[in-house]
């Protein structure tokens, strides 16, 4: 049908549960995302959606399930192992470091996939890191800020380098959390071309969380719907938005 | 001239200086008879305190972890070398002996900080630096408990003796420009920023790739190896070794003295040195020539100068000098704001 059904498996997650003493933020959750795709996941405020990325990443630990990307089992990996294996993140609220500048944060994203430890600190040169910050800072278009301290940037410029910083290392899996929170409507799509021509260009696969329905239904090839923890439905943009438990976990609340 | 070369220059003025400045020049022509004996060996203190305090800067300015530990590091640098150097082994051993000794115990120290959060990590390195202090005290058939460990050589180093103060005192200064140039070294590696990424946003560092345990725990074993480096050179300097500069206060003052110069920045501890090793000498001399002020204790002192400081520049001294000298810079907007995403438990 289309490229995402032929890849192969990038994500899968199995049964995924993850309760905060009584309150079950994510119930029995499991989906597999193919290599190439943009998957979209969206459900109303409160629906899990954080906690789910949280799980599958390693910044929490489930109390049930299991998670795999490619064929390694992952779960309970910590969140800088995950990363060296090729999976990037942002988080929902922006996470850049202030006090370095643009290109020190990019820097900073690739470094540790380069070299070794011990090449960190001894190693003369910089792996080339300067050079794919600079390339990196171009493609986001931010290149007139590459030597501005991060925390000076406005919102919008901020969120644009937290997501350059999440594809500095090459990652083959980037889940974005809510990457057009707050960000304005040409920065928008800006940010949108940008993802797909990341996903063209390298066939990285994405998941993203988006309350911004318009840019999620045009971003994504599939989307999955999470309410109160569970998924509820599934599928193509057009059939996710006609589906009526769509229509009526986002109303109901 | 860019801003780096006048550095440099600037640098290497002041390097300069602080080797010729003691020195009695009178035998080269030149009208300077150099400094008295104690003046010299205040200036070494200043040395032995600012190395010390360059580990503190690392652990807290830069990796914006907490240690209340380093005065026990220092004085596990100075008994190894006191009791190593008197058995007869060459100092460079005892010096790098108890430098990698404090590494060791530095990471040990660091496992707590994987777990606690910043001011419980105070209490854990506090309670470490009574720990410390009690095994000097205690542990006569060691260390000597509270009579100390007296003559301590001074070490020949490429066929010069150091017992002049002069001589130790360069002796101490170039250790001193060897290890700021190691530390800035590291902070301007990948590690450096990874140190840096630690402090600003732990959690945004660990998704990155950023091994944050390993990072932190380099942090305090690199940090606490320069306190123990510092031991082993204040140990032959002050030739007679006793409990008391390694415990708790001095711990406390080593964390001031990097705030007051200024913390996450390289000429912080130096500065804050200088402030602290100078105040507490001229207090000395003032106290002895004149009785009135005989009850002014220097912590008091010092604790009235680092609120003032704190009041109207919490950055520090060269963030002062910074305020000055770059008026119209805007501070930053508050970096420290709550991190989304939750730590693990
Ligand atoms: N650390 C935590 N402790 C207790 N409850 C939590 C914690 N984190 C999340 N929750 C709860 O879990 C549920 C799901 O939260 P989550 O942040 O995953 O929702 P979300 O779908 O990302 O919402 P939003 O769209 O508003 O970002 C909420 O009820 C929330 O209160
Ligand atoms: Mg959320």
């Amino acid at each position: 049908m289309t490229t995402a059904d032929t890849g192969a498996t990038v994500l899968k997650v199995q049964n995924i549960a993850k309760s905060f003493g009584g309150v079950h933020a994510v119930r029995d959750v499991s989906f597999e995302v193919r290599a190439g795709e943009i998957l979209g996941l969206i459900g109303p405020n409160g629906s899990g959606k954080t906690t789910l990325f949280n799980c599958i990443l390693g910044q929490l630990e489930p109390t049930r399930g299991k998670v795999l990307v490619g064929d390694s089992d992952v779960t309970g990996l910590r969140p800088s192992q995950l990363n060296r294996l090729g999976v990037g993140r942002t988080f929902q609220l922006l996470q850049v470091f202030p006090q370095l500048t643009v290109t020190e944060n990019l820097i900073l994203a690739g470094q540790e996939h380069k070299g070794s430890r011990l090449s960190r600190l001894f190693g003369a040169g910089d792996a080339g890191l300067t050079a794919d910050a600079a390339r990196m800072v171009e493609f986001f278009r931010l290149g007139h800020l590459a030597h501005e301290k991060a925390g000076g940037l406005s919102y919008g410029q901020q969120k644009l380098l937290d997501c350059a910083m999440a594809f500095m290392a090459g990652p083959r899996l980037v889940l974005l959390d809510e990457p057009a929170g707050g960000v304005n409507l040409s920065m928008l799509a800006n940010l949108k071309e940008r993802l797909q021509a990341i996903n063209r260009e390298t066939g990285a696969t994405f998941v993203v969380i988006e309350h911004n329905m318009e840019f999620v239904m045009s971003l994504c090839t599939r989307i999955i719907v999470l309410a109160e923890g569970a998924i509820i439905a599934q599928g193509s943009p057009e059939t996710v938005r006609r589906d009526p438990k769509v229509i009526e976990a986002y109303l109901g609340h | 001239m860019t801003m780096k070369t006048l550095g440099s220059v600037l640098l290497t003025a002041i390097l300069a200086v602080l080797i010729l400045a003691p020195a009695d020049l009178t035998g080269l022509g030149l009208p300077w008879g150099g400094f008295r004996r104690s003046d010299i060996d205040v200036l070494t203190l200043w040395l032995i305190t600012a190395i010390a305090a360059m580990g503190v800067n690392l652990i807290v300015g830069y990796a914006g972890q907490e240690t209340l530990a380093q005065a026990a590091f220092l004085g596990i640098g100075a008994y190894l070398t006191a009791l190593m150097t008197k058995a007869g082994y060459p100092f460079v051993a005892a010096f790098l002996a108890s430098g990698l000794l404090s590494f060791v115990v530095g990471i040990l120290l660091g496992f707590p900080a994987l777990r606690v959060q910043k001011h419980y990590l105070a209490f854990v390195t506090l309670a470490f630096t009574v720990f410390a202090w009690l095994v000097f005290r205690n542990e006569e058939w060691l260390t000597g408990g509270v009579t100390g460990i007296q003559n301590i050589p001074r070490p020949t180093l490429f066929g010069f003796r150091s017992k002049p103060a002069l001589v130790y005192y360069w002796f101490a200064l170039a250790m001193t420009v060897a290890l700021a140039l190691v530390m800035a070294w590291i902070l301007r590696s990948p590690w450096g920023r990874a140190f840096t990424a630690l402090r600003e946003n732990a959690i945004r560092a660990e998704s990155l790739g950023v091994d944050v345990r390993t990072y932190t725990l380099l942090a305090f074993a690199i940090g606490s190896a320069y306190g123990g480096l510092a031991g082993a050179l204040y140990a032959p300097f002050v030739e007679f070794i006793d409990p008391s500069p390694f415990a708790l206060g001095p711990s406390l003052l080593f964390l001031l003295m990097v705030v007051v110069g200024g913390m996450g920045t390289q000429a912080g501890p130096f500065i804050g040195a200088a402030v602290a090793v100078l105040l507490q000498n001229r207090l000395e001399i003032l106290q002895s020539s004149n009785p009135a002020f005989a009850h002014l204790s220097y912590l008091l002192v010092y604790a009235i100068l680092v609120m003032v400081l704190m009041a109207f520049c919490p950055t520090g001294i060269v963030g002062l000098w910074q305020r000055i000298t770059a008026p119209r810079r805007r501070p930053h907007a508050d970096d420290k704001g709550p991190i989304l995403g939750q730590v693990k438990s």
